[in-house]
Parts: C-alpha cells; sequence; structure tokens
C-alpha cells in the first residue's frame, strides 16, 4: 500500500520534474526518441510488406503445390528437355505413393483458334485438366458440370469456359449444351467455371479467355506425350515438407536418380515460400532491432549523464529529504523511477513519431505499404526497452544519490 | 517500519547520551569536535545549547537528531539504542521521532509552503488525505494558516523558517531540534520564533535549541555550554552565571533606557 502511494508519488514528481526541465527532457531522450520512432517506422513497414506478399501468396492458394519437370544446371547439355517433363505415370505414382498429397491434376496447355458462329478469337489458352483441378485451385463450375471419367477416358470433345470466354466469343448468357469450335474441331459446352483474380506473381492478370478440357482430349489434340506440369494440394498446409518429400521420393525412384544426382524436376509449395519470406523478415526485423539498441544506447548514456547532472544539483534537496525520514530505498527509487520515466516520454514521443511515418507509408502511392502498421507487440517491446534502459542507466546515478549522506548533502553548495 | 507505540519505555529520558565522541577525518589530520559528551534530556525540557563557534554544537545536534553517526560513545532515544541502527531504520527515526529546524531553512524553492511542509510525511504511513490535513493544522499552528500556497521566494524570513518548524512539527515528533534557528533572522522576527518555541514547550513539546544569543537561551529552562568539544557547564538557567551576567548587564541598560524587560527571564532571575 505505502509503496504503491510512494511509486505514484514518485511518478507525479518525476513527471514535474521533467516538466519543469521540458527543452533538456527532450534533447537528452533525443537518442530514444530516434531509436523507437525510426525502428517502429521499420518494423510499420516489413509488416505490411509482408502483408502485402502473404495476401498475393494467398490468391495461389497456402496449400497448393506446384510441380514441373526441369534439367538441373549441372545436367544442361547431357539430357534433353523432353526427358524430364512429367508423364501421366508419375502423376498416378504421386497419387497413390505420396499420402500427405490429398489431391493432384496434370495440366495440359495450348493456344488455339477458336470459333462461335462467323466470331473468330485467336490465341486462346485450351487447358486439359482433370477434375480434381477445381478442388485444387478453388475454381468451381458455377453453371452445368464438371468433367466426368468418360469424359476423360473417351477423350471426349466436350468443354468448359469462364464468362471472359462468354463474353469475347459472344456466347449465350448460359452457354451449357452450346457449342464451340476449337481448332475447327466441334466441342460440347458442359460447363462454366469462376474466374478468380491470380496475383501477377503467379501469372495471373488480366482476365483472359479460357477454355478448359478433359486433359486426355487436349493431349491428344496436340499429340502430346507428356503433360506440361501438375498442381498438387495437401490436407493441410504444415504437411509442406512432407508431401514435398514424399514427392521428390516418389520421383526420384521412377525416374531412377541415384544419390547425389539433381532432382529432375522443381516442386514449389506456397507454404514454403511463405516460411521462407518470414524468415527473411524476421532477419531484417532483427537487424532493425540491432540498429535500435545501438541507438538506444547512446540514449541510454545521455540519460545517465541528465540523472548524474540532477543528482549533483539536488544534492540538497536529497540531503533534505533523507533528513526528514526518506530511507535510501525511496531516494533510489525516485531517481529510477525518474529515469523510467524520462525514457518512456522519449519513447511515447519516438511511437508518436513512428506512427505518423508509418501513416505517412501507408499513404505513399505505387508501394506495397498501404497495409503498414505498428503491430502492437512492437509497441509493448519498444516501451519494454526505453524502460529498461531507464532502469538500466539510471541505476548508477541513483544509488549515487541514495548513498548520499544526509549531512553532506545538506551542506552542498 | 517503526511504530510509535513501540518506541520506548515511558519513563526513559528522551535523550541520554554518554561518552559522545566524534572525529573528523580529513586526510591525515583529525578534528575532534566532540571529545566525550555525557548529557540527559528528560521529556518535557526545552534546552538550549550555546558555545563559541566550532566547539562541536552542530555535530552535537546532527548526532541527536540521527543525521550523523557518533565516532564513539552510546546515544538512547527515548530509551533505544541508536547507534546501532542501519541507514533505512534511521531514516524512520528521523521521520517518526525527530523534527529539526536548520538555520538555513532547508525549504524546497519550487513547491508551496503546505507543499514543504507535507513532506515528511510522505515518507510515513500517514495517507495523502491525512497528510493534507496535518499539514494544514501545522502551518495553522505556526500562524501561517493564510500562506499554504506561497512558495518560499514569496515570503519573508520569518515565515520561511515558520514553515520549517511547521515541517518539523508535522510528525508529531517527540524531539524538536533546532540548530540555531534565528541564526539567519533579525531580532524582532527572530523574537517570533522564540516565542513560537515557547507556546509549543508549553504545550508539552521537548525542545533542544542551538543559539549564541542570551536572550534566545534565557527563554529555556536550562543552557548547557559546549567549548572545545566538552561540556564546560550544565545548569539551570536561573542560575548559569554567565546568563545572570548578561541578564545584569542588560538591566542596567533597560533602566538606563527607562523600557521594558528583553526578556521573561528577566524577571524570573531578579
Ligand atoms: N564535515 C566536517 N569535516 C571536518 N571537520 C568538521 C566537519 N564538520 C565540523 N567540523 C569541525 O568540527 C568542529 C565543530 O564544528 P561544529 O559542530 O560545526 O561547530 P559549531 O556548530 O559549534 O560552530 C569544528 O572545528 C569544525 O571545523
Ligand atoms: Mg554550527
Amino acid at each position: 500500500m505505502i509503496l504503491v502511494r510512494l511509486l505514484l508519488q514518485t511518478v507525479v514528481l518525476a513527471l514535474g520534474q521533467i516538466w519543469a526541465n521540458k527543452t533538456r527532457a527532450i534533447l537528452t531522450s533525443l537518442g530514444i526518441i530516434i531509436g523507437v520512432g525510426s525502428v517502429t517506422a521499420v518494423i510499420a513497414s516489413l509488416t505490411g510488406l509482408k502483408q502485402f506478399v502473404l495476401e498475393e501468396f494467398e490468391t495461389f492458394g497456402a496449400k497448393t503445390m506446384f510441380i514441373d519437370g526441369q534439367v538441373p544446371e549441372s545436367m544442361r547439355n547431357r539430357i534433353s528437355w523432353r526427358s524430364v517433363q512429367l508423364t501421366i505415370p508419375e502423376i498416378r505414382a504421386i497419387q497413390e505413393h505420396a499420402p500427405a498429397v490429398e489431391r493432384i491434376t496434370p495440366r495440359y496447355y495450348n493456344s488455339y483458334a477458336i470459333r462461335n458462329g462467323e466470331l473468330t478469337k485467336e490465341g486462346v489458352l485450351v487447358m486439359g485438366i482433370w477434375p480434381e483441378w477445381h478442388e485444387i485451385t478453388d475454381r468451381h463450375v458455377i453453371l452445368g458440370r464438371q468433367f466426368n471419367r468418360i469424359d476423360e477416358e473417351q477423350m471426349r470433345y466436350v468443354c468448359i469456359v469462364n464468362d471472359q470466354a462468354i463474353e469475347e466469343l459472344n456466347l449465350d448468357r448460359d452457354p451449357v449444351g452450346d457449342y464451340l469450335l476449337i481448332d475447327d474441331l466441334r466441342f460440347l459446352i458442359v460447363g462454366v467455371v469462376e474466374t478468380k483474380q491470380l496475383s501477377p506473381m503467379f501469372g495471373g492478370g488480366d482476365v483472359r479467355s479460357e477454355v478448359f478440357t478433359p486433359l486426355s482430349t487436349s493431349m491428344k489434340m496436340d499429340s502430346g506425350l507428356w503433360i506440361r506440369d501438375a498442381f498438387a494440394q495437401m490436407a493441410d498446409p504444415k504437411q509442406a515438407d512432407e508431401a514435398e518429400e514424399q514427392i521428390r521420393f516418389v520421383l526420384r525412384k521412377l525416374r531412377g536418380l541415384e544419390p547425389g544426382q539433381e532432382d529432375t524436376f522443381i516442386i514449389f509449395a506456397t507454404q514454403q515460400a511463405i516460411d521462407q519470406f518470414n524468415g527473411l523478415a524476421a532477419g531484417m526485423t532483427a537487424v532493425a532491432g540491432g540498429i535500435v539498441s545501438i541507438s538506444l544506447l547512446v540514449g541510454g548514456i545521455g540519460i545517465m549523464n541528465i540523472m548524474l547532472v540532477s543528482v549533483s544539483e539536488r544534492t540538497r534537496e536529497i540531503g533534505l529529504r533523507k533528513a526528514v525520514g526518506a530511507r535510501p530505498a525511496i531516494i533510489l527509487m525516485q531517481f529510477l523511477v525518474e529515469a523510467v520515466t524520462l525514457c518512456a516520454v522519449g519513447g511515447l514521443i519516438g511511437l508518436v513519431i513512428g506512427q505518423s511515418l508509418t501513416l505517412l507509408l501507408q499513404n505513399m502511392p505505387d508501394t506495397p505499404l498501404e497495409h503498414a502498421e505498428i503491430p502492437p507487440w512492437a509497441i509493448a517491446l519498444a516501451f519494454a526497452f526505453s524502460a529498461a534502459v531507464g532502469v538500466i542507466f539510471g541505476m548508477f546515478p541513483a544509488v549515487k544519490a541514495a548513498r548520499l549522506d544526509p549531512i553532506e548533502a545538506l551542506r552542498h553548495e | 517500519m517503526i511504530r510509535r507505540a513501540a518506541k520506548s519505555p515511558a519513563d526513559a529520558p528522551a535523550i541520554e547520551i554518554r561518552s559522545l565522541r566524534k572525529t573528523y577525518r580529513m586526510g591525515v589530520e583529525r578534528v575532534h569536535a566532540l571529545r566525550g559528551v555525557d548529557l540527559t534530556i528528560q521529556r518535557n525540557e526545552f534546552v538550549a545549547i550555546m558555545g563559541p563557534s566550532g566547539s562541536g554544537k552542530s555535530t552535537l545536534m546532527n548526532v541527536l537528531g540521527c543525521l550523523d553517526r557518533p565516532t564513539a560513545g552510546a546515544y538512547r532515544l527515548n530509551g533505544r539504542p541508536v547507534e546501532k541502527m542501519g541507514a533505512g531504520e534511521l531514516a524512520s527515526v528521523r521521520n517518526v521521532e525527530i523534527g529539526f529546524v536548520f538555520q538555513t531553512f532547508e525549504l524546497l524553492p519550487r513547491a508551496s509552503a503546505l507543499k514543504n511542509v507535507t513532506l515528511p510525511l510522505l515518507y510515513s504511513r500517514t495517507g495523502w488525505l491525512g497528510a493534507r490535513r496535518a499539514a494544514r493544522r501545522a502551518l495553522e499552528r505556526v500562524g501561517l494558516g493564510d500562506r499554504m500556497h506561497h512558495r518560499p521566494n514569496q515570503l519573508s524570513g520569518g515565515q520561511r523558517q515558520r514553515v520549517a518548524v511547521a515541517r518539523a512539527l508535522v510528525t508529531n515528533p517527540s524531539i524538536l531540534l533546532a540548530d540555531e534557528p534565528t541564526g539567519n533572522l533579525d531580532s524582532t522576527t527572530g523574537e517570533e520564533i522564540i516565542a513560537l518555541f515557547n507556546t509549543l514547550h508549553e504545550e508539552g513539546q521537548t525542545i533542544v535549541i542551538v543559539t549564541h544569543e542570551e536572550d534566545v537561551a534565557g527563554h529555556a529552562q536550562r543552557i548547557v555550554r559546549l567549548h572545545d568539544g566538552r561540556i564546560r557547564s550544565d545548569l539551570p538557567t536561573p542560575s548559569d552565571p554567565i546568563h545572570r551576567d548578561w541578564l545584569e548587564r542588560a538591566a542596567i541598560k533597560i533602566k538606563d533606557m527607562g523600557a521594558g524587560s528583553p526578556s521573561p527571564a528577566l524577571e524570573a532571575a531578579s
């Protein structure tokens, strides 16, 4: 009780002392103000950048993996591009032997001229898919139906279109049951698929006309022997590493790769990219933290200096307080609280500056920083560090004050 | 924290010192400020300590006020041995048992009279409201009820010293110590302060005062004269030869001027 009251009184006293020497207090805590202000702004922009990148990743799907054949750098001249392409049996093997992979679809695509009556559109992307594709890419059929097993097995001339294709080819609002000519072959439209804006980072961009056919159909049209690439989905984003290992194991085995030989394929998981980016962001935060600790150190020395000045200026006052019954511990606390208050006020001003910088960053055009904000943990940390600086660098002057002999202090000029 | 209830046997003297020594060390040189002082002061006594400059009066007062530690000797305050107490315990003794008035007032310049008087209660168990009430009462007691919110630089010397007395009284100390409280005041204001001490003494306050002036000492019941760190004489005021001598000379002076008595002790002595 008495301690709480004393603490309150010392805080009030300290604030009064700081108010009485405003200019000096601000100059003294400049190191802390600048340190806290700059680091919170840096952390805010990192947070904004992270938010931006994560949102980009999420358009692709956190559970999604991308698999493609690739000639490793070291074998560039020895093996052909063809020999590393994924094949249907490989996809089937993954389906069977990689339990962390929930579903997978191969993709095959090419551009064709498409005709609806008199209207022809050149260079439309036609993509062959398995029905799993809808679930994996989260693009479901909104009208009509998906492809079924018979479509795939019999390589039927059926297709699914998107809204943009309906518009550009002047199709019926509900085109299910109508026909399209793809490369002069007659296709029955069985469904309409929703359009999802993919981030430019993943090859998205302007919405284009898209036409989908069963995988087997599109490969037959092109006499394709291998697929272009594959999308897989795991049950849980946490299984990214596991799924990758399993896929790698299956593919390496099928391709007869010896230990020590490089993969002839790539596996890209969103979650891993997110993890990598998070690691990078953490590293940058740590660097910013390192910079701020230097400025806090400089600030702390300033605080110590001013507190020593304060102790020597107020020696008589300390003597008097002791003479009327202040215990050494109370005097220690008074000066410690004063140092901590000084630092906390500095930290507060720093936060205000950091917040203003953040608002400025948010409104800066053409930067991905509209989500920049100071996270609560950074505010807490800034205060904790400022207070710690106050305690550490205020300790020596406070001990000095607490140890003063009352009589000698009262004799001080 | 020391409780007032547990402070002492009821009949112990307020102050009891035996063979008190204080030696200051200045490099290799040693200054013997007190060379073995024995002194007992009962409760409700009003004692004046006198002596030439450098005779050890302030040193003695600082030891009595628990502001300084003796080099050797025993000191019992209200029956409790002080010399073995730690810094924290001494601080609470100063807070609870002792009211100290300094020659140079020692007020906080930026704080109002009320704040200055409240200061000792910050370090006691008194609650905030109680502290304010006690401070008001102490200021009223010294006649400054209408100057509570004045700062020291807005007060006269005598008023400042009365604020200091109020601060010394605010904790209801068992002993009031004053080291040359009138030393920085002109004689009229000095007399005001001494009149205040008289009233306090009449109300039962134990008072020890250091002074150079015989007329100030004349208000005390007893005069202790120090010389070179030793007690030279310790007598009731009326039988102190130096004081009597001074009174006689003062009486002649007054007779010459045809004025009234300079001191209430004058009548008591004649
Ligand atoms: N802090 C000190 N250091 C050294 N000598 C001191 C100190 N304080 C007092 N003295 C010496 O002790 C003696 C007594 O001083 P003091 O008690 O102040 O005398 P008074 O108050 O009677 O004038 C003097 O000789 C003085 O010089
Ligand atoms: Mg003196």
